[in-house]
């Protein structure tokens, strides 16, 4: 059974000038012990999908379909449960470390913090956990009695994920963990991912604008745009061969050094990313699509299976299945 | 410190047709009582018509020698020379020099004004320096910068433009005064993923169209890979290496360049520096980068008989000529 199951998510948030669909529909499973990527830009609802996860969401936020943890709807789970939940089975981190710890408590407290709100330890107990949680992070346990001023930003990071490893979670949300830090720092922090989903058999959801990265860390990886999933498959595939224009635009947009086809020809799209207020009738994508056709400004397409464990929402990635032989006839549009 | 300086004779490409150099360049600050050589021995030049990319983590110093460049910082000793004639600080010679040397800034945002129009912001530059036709002007460069018609920009607002579009309205007020070189911070470090290469285009074509010049700050070797000619990386106040981008980053030589590519995604094999980029106030002895190294930890650099000089020894500033050298004792040694 899946870990994590998105079952047809959407969320809307009303604001005075309107509603605004920020996540339109989205279906995604994860598997325990593996990691899943969620790329997309500004806009395309990456962010907001997280927080629905564990159900951070503001109040004007109205939220649709269900998200099972464990086969247990989040959304529809009783306070208390809920907040059993947060940390001790699912944690997130978010980015920008430098404001997601409070400046005026030692590190040391805002990581025991959670173990002693879910009665998981004693204060002596939770001192021990988080000299041990430092050290699984890499930072010497004397950290423990500074402040996050006295750290660099990627120490910072560090102690997030510290925090949200503390109760043993069985997945991890990471929204842009390493944006805003440098490229070695960024490394440092990606290698400790890895290693800490690999040995404490986490499973891990990562969020980023950088398909690069994402397709480096994780097994699988869901390619959004304008509030919905428009490619999704196993990393390398979607990275190296993508079926969706769209993904094949972030993936070039992250050259490879060395690639003769990208040196001093930087590739990306014409436009914007689209106002989800305003989103361009048929596929959302059509406007900047450089490969659309006259009918994809009225037909609206949803994921349709593109290949072995893919599926991609571009009328395109249809052809080319039968190209390949398979029968397109029984491929099926989403029901 | 004993240091050869060998750049002062001047040879390398000032002789044949440096636009832009720093020779010898030392920038300090003071930091909390103590001094920080931001800028510590630098030759750069920047030929007409050349994309350079000065290249390195937060910390090392690229940014002030871009701004000690522009003039806006005084070296402590050193020079920069604009066509072969070494910049006064004077305020008038200090004014006609930044028509010709322009400093597009990253976060669009942050550097546009939200109350002023596109018009008053692409002008803002023209009217300091009295440019007649002023309409004209703003007109020409915007419409240069990929802001086609220009009038329809004239009376947006920041917030009424999409982030690709703010950069470019940046990018126009420098084109406003005609500049022969462009001096860029992280110009799309801000910016989504599919908009970004439409951004390093514009920069291409600027070149291509009016034999611009840049200098492009960032910590992205993508980047550098996707528009710059000539790579500089520079190392806690020093350029450690530099030469032409295909082959200073197919064939590192410094061991600091060779781990910023091995951290890229899809590289083979990581060597992931440990801790952060030391500190500018405490610069080591010998090789500024020999604590971190990784050739000199695994013994390497013993095998070639230079460990005891990467040690106790700077390695030579390097020059300000266009082939690829590395102010390494292991890669002279083993060369």
């Amino acid at each position: 059974m899946s870990l994590l199951l998105l079952d047809d998510l959407s969320v809307t948030y009303r604001i005075a000038s309107g509603e605004v669909p920020a996540v339109r529909g989205v279906s995604l499973g994860l598997e325990p012990g593996t990691a899943l990527g969620v790329a997309g830009e500004s806009g395309s609802g990456k962010s907001t999908l997280a927080m629905a996860m564990l159900r951070l969401l503001p109040r004007d936020a109205r939220i649709g379909g269900r998200v099972l943890l464990d086969g247990e709807d989040v959304l529809t789970m009783k306070w208390g449960r809920l907040r059993a939940v947060r940390w001790a089975e699912a944690s997130i981190v978010f980015q920008g470390a430098q404001h997601g710890l409070n400046p005026v408590r030692r590190i040391g407290d805002q990581i025991a913090e959670p173990l002693v709100v879910h009665g998981r330890a004693r204060p002596e107990q939770a001192r021990r956990r988080v000299a041990e949680l430092l050290e699984q992070v890499g930072l010497p346990a004397w950290r423990a009695r500074g402040y996050p001023h006295e750290l660099s930003g990627g120490q910072r990071q560090r102690v997030m994920i510290a925090m949200a490893l503390a109760c043993s979670p069985r997945l991890i949300v990471a929204d842009e963990p390493t944006t805003a830090l440098d490229v070695m720092v960024q490394a440092q922090v990606l290698t400790l991912i890895r290693q800490l989903v690999a040995e404490n058999d986490i499973s891990l959801i990562m969020i980023s604008h950088d398909l690069s990265v994402l397709a480096d860390v994780c097994d699988r990886l869901a390619v959004m745009y304008a509030g919905r999933v428009v490619e999704h498959g196993p990393s390398r595939e979607v990275f190296h061969d993508a079926r969706h224009p769209y993904s094949r635009a972030l993936a070039a947009a992250f050259p490879t050094v060395g690639d003769p086809a990208s040196r001093l020809a930087p590739r990306g799209l014409g436009g914007d990313p689209p106002d989800p207020m305003r989103l361009p009738g048929g596929c959302s994508f059509h406007p900047r699509c450089p490969v659309a056709l006259d009918g994809c400004s009225a037909l609206d397409v949803e994921l349709w299976p593109a290949g072995e464990g893919r599926e991609a929402a571009c009328v395109h990635a249809r052809p080319k299945l039968t190209e390949a032989g398979e029968p397109a006839t029984t491929a099926g549009e989403a029901p | 410190m004993t240091e050869v300086r060998e750049s002062v004779a001047g040879d390398g490409v000032a002789a044949r047709g440096a636009l832009l150099e720093a020779r010898g360049l030392h920038v300090e600050f003071a930091s909390r009582g103590r001094r920080a050589r931001a800028v510590d021995g630098v030759d750069l030049a920047i030929g007409a018509g050349e994309i350079v990319a000065l290249v390195g983590e937060s910390g090392c110093g690229k940014t002030t020698l871009a701004r000690t460049l522009l003039g806006l910082e005084r070296p402590a000793s050193g020079s920069i020379l604009y066509g072969g004639t070494a910049l006064h600080y004077r305020s008038r010679a200090l004014r006609a020099y930044r028509r010709e040397v322009q400093l597009v800034l990253q976060d669009p945002m942050g550097s546009l004004n939200p109350r002023q129009t596109v018009y008053e912001a692409v002008a803002e530059g023209p009217r300091i320096h009295r440019l007649a036709g002023e309409q004209e002007v703003v007109a020409s460069a915007l419409a240069r910068a990929g802001l086609r018609p220009p009038e329809r920009f004239f009376l947006r607002y920041p917030h009424e433009l999409s982030g690709g579009q703010r950069q470019r309205v940046v990018i126009a007020g420098a084109l406003a005064l005609d500049p022969k070189v462009l001096i860029a911070d992280e110009p799309v470090a801000s910016l989504d993923a599919s908009v970004r290469g439409e951004i390093l285009a514009l920069l291409l074509r600027l070149r291509a169209e009016l034999g611009l010049s840049a200098l492009v700050v960032t910590h992205d070797l993508g980047l550098a890979w996707n528009i710059a000619d000539r790579v500089a990386v520079m190392y806690l106040g020093r350029i450690v290496e530099s030469g032409p981008v295909d082959r200073v980053l197919t064939e590192p030589r410094h061991p600091y360049t060779q781990a910023l590519l091995s951290v890229l995604p899809e590289s083979p094999e990581r060597v992931v520096l440990t801790g952060e980029p030391p500190d500018p106030t405490r610069i080591p002895g010998g090789c500024r980068f020999h604590a971190r190294c990784q050739v000199l930890a695994s013994g390497r650099a013993a095998d070639a008989g230079v460990d005891g000089r990467c040690r106790s020894e700077s390695p030579a500033v390097l020059r300000a000529v266009p082939d690829a050298q590395a102010a390494c004792h292991y890669a002279e040694a083993t060369a």
